[in-house]
């Protein structure tokens, strides 16, 4: 299926959790809880469809076909 | 309200030889500089200033994540203990802004957030009513609010009266070093604000800085002034000890202005040349 990431489109294992799409993109482990396993903080938020998914929910929140997400971090800004 | 120390800030913050912490939302700063990480071509160059700065607290921005660039801010921030204040710069409207308060604070787990409601590219002012709007949205959602308003003193109020955890009146538009443009008006702002004033935006050099805690502030935030100075890490120390020294002389109490001079050497007692 495919989703549009970041404002590009991009395909995904049907069914993948968001979970599984912020491990793919950040190259780190997580857990049920949506924390990073080696303990160290991720710093990643992600919005689905214009509505953040909170850290707890990613497990369980599963990708749809056509849904618009969002993954944001900090940068340097005033 | 409860009153913690943040890990990495001295148990009691000093100004001179003065215990004078800053305290925002029950929390102590031991600087009354707050620099922001905009601007700086590196991240070592940043890390640098933020260090010589002395600042406890800083602004970040929530940006799309890029795999390509993991040399992490955010990694740099935990590792020299400085806190995180995430921005909602770029947002031109509240929807936009309580989205973007609300991923930063999933993503960097504080309720705190600089709340910027700008109108337009050109001059980056804030849009009142969009910020009035904004503001009521997030302290229901339990943020804690540090409002990036124009130098108004009514506006000031009302966002206080809203629940802002701080106001923070421009000294002039983003990025322009214009230091303080209406002097009387922070005062009045500061003159009636209970929750602490920051004055965030414009500063130019030192002095401004100095000037604005002279003025009544409770602290300064500035990005550009250090980031894109020909020095920062000079720079960076030169707001630390203007911020000090503003707030001193604050405390200390300036003399009246007169319009004649005033001898500070006794007439009496000249010796007497025929």
């Amino acid at each position: 299926m495919n989703i549009r990431l970041n404002g590009t489109e991009q395909s995904v294992a049907d069914g993948a959790s968001v979970s599984t799409l912020v491990s793919q993109l950040t190259g780190r482990s997580i857990g049920p809880d949506g924390r990073a396993a080696d303990g160290r903080k991720l710093g990643v938020a992600v919005a689905r469809n214009a509505e953040v998914v909170p850290r707890s929910q990613w497990h369980a929140t599963a990708l749809a076909d056509g849904d618009d997400v969002e993954l944001v971090t900090a940068v340097q800004g005033g | 309200m409860n009153e913690t120390t943040f890990a990495g800030t001295q148990a009691v913050p000093m100004t001179g030889a003065v215990a004078d912490p800053f305290v925002v939302d029950g929390v102590r700063l031991g600087s009354r500089l707050i620099m922001g990480t905009g601007g700086a071509p590196s991240l070592d160059g940043l890390g640098a200033a933020l260090v010589a700065s002395g600042t406890e607290l800083t602004t970040v921005a929530m940006r799309r994540y890029s795999p390509a660039e993991t040399g992490s801010l955010f990694q740099l921030l935990e590792d020299r203990q400085i806190r995180v204040l995430p921005n909602t710069a770029g947002c031109f409207t509240a929807k936009d802004a309580v989205l973007t308060a609300e991923l930063a604070r999933e993503a960097l787990e504080t309720d705190w957030v600089k709340l910027e409601v700008i109108a337009d590219e050109h001059t980056l002012l804030p849009d009142a009513v969009e910020l009035v709007d904004a503001t009521e949205q997030l302290v229901a959602r339990g943020f804690k609010v540090f409002a990036y308003t124009n130098d108004d003193p009514v506006l000031a109020l009302r966002l206080e009266n809203l629940g802002a955890a701080a106001v923070m009146p421009l000294g002039a538009p983003i990025g322009t070093g214009l230091g303080i443009l209406n002097p009387h008006n922070i005062e009045l702002i500061v003159s009636r604000a209970s929750v602490p004033v920051v004055l965030d935006a414009g500063i130019g050099t030192a002095s401004d800085a100095a000037l604005a805690m002279e003025l009544g502030c409770d602290a300064v935030l500035l990005a550009t002034a250090v980031t894109r100075a020909q020095n920062p890490v000079l720079m960076g120390e030169a707001f630390k000890h203007a911020v000090i020294a503003g707030r001193l002389a604050k405390m200390g109490g300036r003399i009246p202005r007169r319009e004649h001079a005033l001898a500070s050497s006794a007439m009496e007692g000249r010796a007497e040349f025929l």
